[in-house]
């Protein structure tokens, strides 16, 4: 039998036959390497799930045209493949046109819709979102200046040579216009800017004004970190004519300084965890020694060396380190979905890495945990201890 | 050239001497018995001839080397290498089999080899206790697996402090035989005892009173 064999032998029946006392410290491994491991995977997922969380704090990217021009659709499709799909949560082009309303001069957006309540998905809408052509969202503040109901038909009016400036001078200028009849679907409510709007749908803008492919802005919601986002921004800015992206600053900057103390705090905590780990496997580590002085002692007189000793115990604590890792990385995995789905209603992907990650963590804790403790079996005195000393 | 030779070694612990000026020679192939009351020196002896302890002054000669220079690391292997040791109280680590028990003085001898090990058992009578653990083996029963692990690595003196000092007396008989069965093999034996019955199948015993020789019988009816 080879000696390695023999040293197997000794450390495995050393822990099968020796449970109680080594159920305490794999329980204290394991415990320490599930909380190690579950926290190490909030603290990688936090930022997407905070980032999803955010994103209904609205838009945090917007495209500009960088010539002070307008945006046409091809450029801007071409910007907006640069971000990758599954971090792209929400798309709205807009386009902006004066307009008259009874003959008052007011101000019309085209948007897509859909792509409008992901990126700003604060919107409050009193009665539906525009399903379809000639339906038209109407900002609460022009709703009231108009006197306009959910469900109330209103004309819009573009004057295709020059919009005027003046509600007297709509009335006294012979005018080249178009005209269009819109359902007003919904009041919204945002407490910004967009209650002075009337949104209409691409579609009927294009309609009104005879003017297609044309865009002021598009609004975006991105999955991302502030670093991220800003890479995306640079290359969107360099590679794609006529587009300059932006960071919409309030937004990434607050998500940025939250997730960075979240993520801080998390650390901070799975340092703590670490170290509690390690005081509570040395304690159980110190018991053993203690109570395996005599076993010691004999082996000392039987002839092992001081190394022979350590290599024992520590082998005896690796081997808890490495089960204890591997109970943990499964126990984490368990702890950190739990979490999820606890705060942030969204389960996590089991990462693989982390196993072997958790398992050299645990086993290296272990092994600094045993080493004091380790250190004191060698001074065991054999004479003593076989003399019950 | 004697194996063990101890010339004029005392042990001193402050104002105590746990031996004092003891000098004593110990043939190849020897039975020697050393008796003593409590307190006489005999474990300080066994310590030290067990390379366990260091002499406070004279000189220990084990097998041509003065162990009392040595430093503790060398003790150890010349312990690991020379001596084979019996215990009072057995001392088998209580989560190895039998088996292992004997294994364990190989490994740090050198290469274990379960068959050798098993061969060793049944040397003694336990063969077919092989795979049972101390706690499932009675006191006469761990001790003879002491004695084999003992003998396992065909050590130069076998060193047995109290070896029947917690046996009933049919397996104080049983141990006794194997130290006979030892002796014809040429193995030399030191058995610290406070029980004449088994210092007087010695060859020789040595009484020590306050850490001295005060007594030296030699067993005349000796049986080879």
């Amino acid at each position: 039998m080879k000696k390695k064999k023999m040293f197997l032998r000794m450390i495995t029946a050393s822990l099968l036959r020796r449970r109680s006392r080594m159920l305490v410290a794999l329980l204290a491994i394991a415990v320490g390497a599930t909380i190690l491991s579950g926290l190490v995977t909030i603290y990688d997922d936090v930022p997407r799930q905070m980032g999803e969380q955010f994103r209904s704090y609205g838009a945090n990217m917007i495209f500009m045209p960088s010539n002070g021009g307008e945006l046409s659709g091809d450029s801007l499709q071409q910007a907006k493949n640069r971000i990758a799909e599954k971090q792209l949560v929400g798309y709205a082009p807009y386009r902006y046109e004066n307009i008259t309303v009874n003959e008052r001069p007011m101000m019309a957006a085209a948007t897509d819709f859909d792509g409008a309540a992901k990126t700003s998905p604060y919107w409050r809408v009193d009665g539906a979102w525009p399903s379809g052509v000639g339906e038209a969202l109407v900002g609460k503040e022009t709703a009231q200046t108009l006197a306009l109901n959910v469900g109330d038909e209103v004309t819009l009016t573009y004057d295709l040579d020059k919009t005027p400036a003046t509600a007297d001078e709509a009335a006294n200028t012979e005018r080249n216009q178009n005209s269009a009849a819109f359902h007003v679907a919904g009041i919204l409510d945002t407490g910004g800017n967009e209650e002075k709007y009337f949104f209409i749908s691409i579609e009927d803008m294009e309609a009104l004004t005879g003017k297609a492919d044309c865009f002021d802005m598009a609004e975006l919601s991105v999955t991302a970190s502030q670093n991220e986002l800003k890479t995306y921004a640079d290359d969107i800015s360099q590679h794609t004519d006529g587009v300059s992206a932006r960071l919409v600053k309030r937004v990434t900057q607050s998500e940025n300084t939250v997730l960075s103390k979240l993520q801080a705090l998390v650390l901070l905590v799975t340092v703590i965890v670490l170290l509690l780990t390690m005081i509570c496997v040395a304690t159980t580590m110190m018991a053993v020694v203690t109570e395996r002085r005599k076993e010691v002692g004999l082996r000392k007189a039987l002839g092992a060396s001081n190394k022979s000793i350590i290599v024992e115990f520590m082998g005896e604590g690796l081997l808890l380190g490495g089960i204890g890792g591997l109970l943990g990385s499964v126990f984490g995995f368990i702890f950190a979905q739990a979490v999820s789905m606890n705060v942030f209603n969204s389960s996590i992907q089991f990462r693989w890495l982390l196993i072997p990650v958790t398992v050299v963590v645990s086993v290296l804790v272990t092994g600094l945990s045993c080493l004091l403790p380790v250190r004191s079996a060698t001074d065991v005195d054999p004479a003593l201890v076989l003399k019950g000393e | 050239m004697s194996l063990l030779e101890l010339k004029n070694v005392s042990k001193i612990y402050g104002p105590l001497k746990a031996l004092d000026n003891v000098s004593l020679t110990v043939e190849n192939g020897e039975w020697l018995a050393i008796m003593g009351p409590s307190g006489s020196g005999k474990s300080t002896m066994m310590n030290i001839i067990g390379c366990m302890d260091k002499p406070s002054l004279g000189e220990v000669i084990l097998d041509g080397v003065d162990i009392s220079k040595e430093s503790s690391k060398k003790l150890t292997e010349i312990r690991r290498d020379k001596i084979g040791l019996i215990f009072q109280q057995f001392h088998l680590v209580n989560y190895l089999t039998a088996v292992e028990n004997v294994m364990v003085s190989q490994y740090y001898h050198s290469m274990p080899d379960e068959k050798e090990a098993l061969e060793a058992l049944e040397r003694v009578g336990l063969k077919d206790r092989a795979k049972h653990l101390p706690s499932q083996l009675s006191g006469g029963e761990q001790q003879r697996v002491c004695i084999a692990r003992a003998l396992i690595n065909h050590p130069e003196i076998v060193l047995a402090d109290e070896p029947t000092g917690n046996l009933d007396e049919a397996n104080e008989n049983i141990v006794i035989d194997l130290f006979r069965q030892l002796h014809r093999e040429g193995t030399t034996l030191i058995v610290v005892t406070h029980d004449p019955e088994v210092a007087e199948v010695a060859q020789r015993t040595v009484v020590l009173e306050h850490g001295r020789p005060v007594k030296e019988i030699i067993n005349e009816s000796f049986e080879e």
